[in-house]
């Protein structure tokens, strides 16, 4: 590459860039889900909604869970303006969360059920209000910006013996390509570390980083443990073992692939954490897919690359999530869902360079507005991740 | 198209990348190998004889423990290699943590840590 490699993006007032540039119409709790969904009808491609379980009848550390993770989707970059929906009733507050959107300098309007008078009046004024706020965004030109403000979320899915061998390559070289022109990549999963950890903490950039990584995963495999059962069937899952992982620890050093070879670990944040620094961010989240998305999308990747090997149709509200896979089969069946066929890497026809060389001019024309298929096919899964008992 | 993948020198496994048929001999990093029983697209095959007990070494790294004699040329999966990670149905008497293998850790309010797993020793080998 001989010119700076960059993308269109949105530049917003808090100094981060954005791929997308979405109205977000964001629930306070579940009892306001509904409404937000009815709100969204009005303009479905640009106004967009984070349905969710959660907000109310929790305890401390899953109550914060929660809020942050709406919090931070309410700063992201990806969004333009913020439509909270409350309740009225709830333990989150509506009020903090449009403090988010108002201190990354978004536009933000706030109503609640209770106030407005019942479901549809909510509906009708915040149909108004988004409309407004969509009306507003669509005016707002793309700028030229470097990649180096690019998060870019590591996450593979479905997993079968391609992951490992052609999907997760080529996805870790455009990881260590992408942190060496400055950008970050954050990597999420830890279940899916566990087995590879040995790997990471060797590239930690700082004793502490590494310490702190072999931390979250010794919790996370207690917590496991203190279940009492065998976390074979879930970890691998059922259709892994079929694909032909045997053991957590292969599917780990398979998956841990997609983190690249040589990019430093630079930080360990929590779920829904804000990834900072250049570099690749390890995040504590599980490994199910739409749980782990969320939380990484959350710590602010505006772009998510997503290997399969079995095929898999997961989305997010807010970013683009790209699918490549190295399984020809899947490819070919699953088409609708792929970006990216690399199963030329395990035919012998294509090199895992050159597959990385495609999918890093992929992320970058998504980045500038081409649409991922799971764009295209309105996945917007979200679900934030929680430990405890609802009360 | 190879007939099966060895990623790494140290791996005592390779990955079919088509069905392998009993009987049929193939060529896999250097050295030939007579395949035992069928071997599934996408599963793994022994390269050598592995011993009851012995690591199954994939991407250079261990990838589980031979729970009986796995040939060489046979089908290694879940019948015969068993995970030594998040085992909480074997209830294994704690390992108290060898020196040099767990490092340190200091009190961090932000990631609570439960007491330690069962089984620890032997995990990280690099």
């Amino acid at each position: 590459m001989t010119e700076r490699a960059g993308f269109w993006g949105y530049r917003r007032p808090d100094g981060r860039v954005g791929v997308r540039n979405h109205v977000l119409v964001v629930p306070t709790v579940i009892c306001a889900s509904v409404v937000c969904d009815r709100i969204c009808e009005v303009r479905p491609a640009d106004i967009v909604s984070l349905p969710h379980l959660a907000g109310c009848g929790q305890l401390g550390p899953d109550m914060h869970t929660t809020h942050d993770t709406l919090a931070a989707y309410c700063r992201h970059p990806n969004v333009g303006a913020v439509l909270v929906v409350a309740l009225g009733c709830e333990q989150v507050i509506g009020e903090m969360l449009a403090d988010a959107a108002r201190d990354a300098g978004k536009p933000v309007e706030i109503i609640a059920i209770q106030d407005e008078g019942g479901t549809l009046r909510t509906i009708g004024r915040g149909r108004q209000m988004a409309e407004r706020m969509a009306a507003a965004l669509a005016g707002v030109p793309r700028e030229w910006c470097d990649v180096t403000s690019l998060v870019l979320s590591l996450k593979c899915g479905g997993s079968d013996y391609t992951s490992g061998l052609a999907s997760n390559p080529a996805l870790g070289r455009v990881a260590d390509r992408l942190v060496d022109l400055g950008g970050a990549v954050v990597l999420g999963e830890i279940a899916e570390i566990m087995g590879a950890e040995h790997l990471l903490a060797a590239r930690a950039s700082q004793p502490d980083v590494g310490r702190r990584l072999l931390r979250v995963i010794d919790r996370v495999e207690a917590e496991a443990m203190a279940l009492g059962l065998d976390i074979r069937g879930t970890q691998p899952s059922p259709g892994n073992i079929r694909g032909g992982l045997t053991t957590i620890e292969e599917k780990s050093l398979g998956a841990t692939h997609k983190g690249g070879e040589r990019t430093p670990v630079v930080d360990v944040v929590p779920y829904a954490g804000a990834v900072t620094k250049p570099g690749l961010t390890v995040m504590d989240t599980p490994g199910l897919d739409v749980e782990s998305v969320t939380g990484m999308v959350g710590g602010g990747a505006q772009i998510v690359v997503f290997t399969t090997g079995l095929g898999t149709p997961t989305g997010n509200p807010i970013a683009p999530v790209i699918k490549i896979t190295g399984n020809a089969r899947t490819a070919q069946r699953m088409g609708d869902n792929i970006d990216l066929d690399v199963s030329g890497i395990l035919a012998d026809t294509e090199s895992i360079d050159g597959a990385a060389d495609r999918l890093f001019a992929e992320v970058l024309a998504v980045a500038s507005g081409k649409f991922a298929a799971a764009e295209v096919l309105r996945h917007r899964e979200f679900a934030i991740h929680r430990r405890n008992p609802t009360i | 198209m190879k007939p099966a993948l060895l990623i790494s020198s140290r791996d005592n496994v390779a990955t079919a990348l088509e069905p392998l048929e009993a009987g049929r001999e193939i060529e896999i990093g250097g050295q030939r190998v007579r395949v035992l029983e069928l071997i599934p697209s996408g599963h793994k095959i022994a390269l050598a004889d592995i011993a009851t007990g012995e690591p199954v070494v994939k991407y250079g790294s261990p990838i589980g423990t031979a729970t009986g004699v796995i040939c060489a040329g046979a089908h290694v999966h879940t019948h015969n290699v068993a995970s030594a990670r998040g085992r909480g149905d074997l209830s294994r008497a704690p390992v108290p943590p060898e020196a040099g293998v767990r490092l340190a850790e200091p009190a961090d309010a932000d990631v609570p840590v439960p007491a330690p797993a069962a089984a620890r020793a032997g995990r990280r080998t690099s």
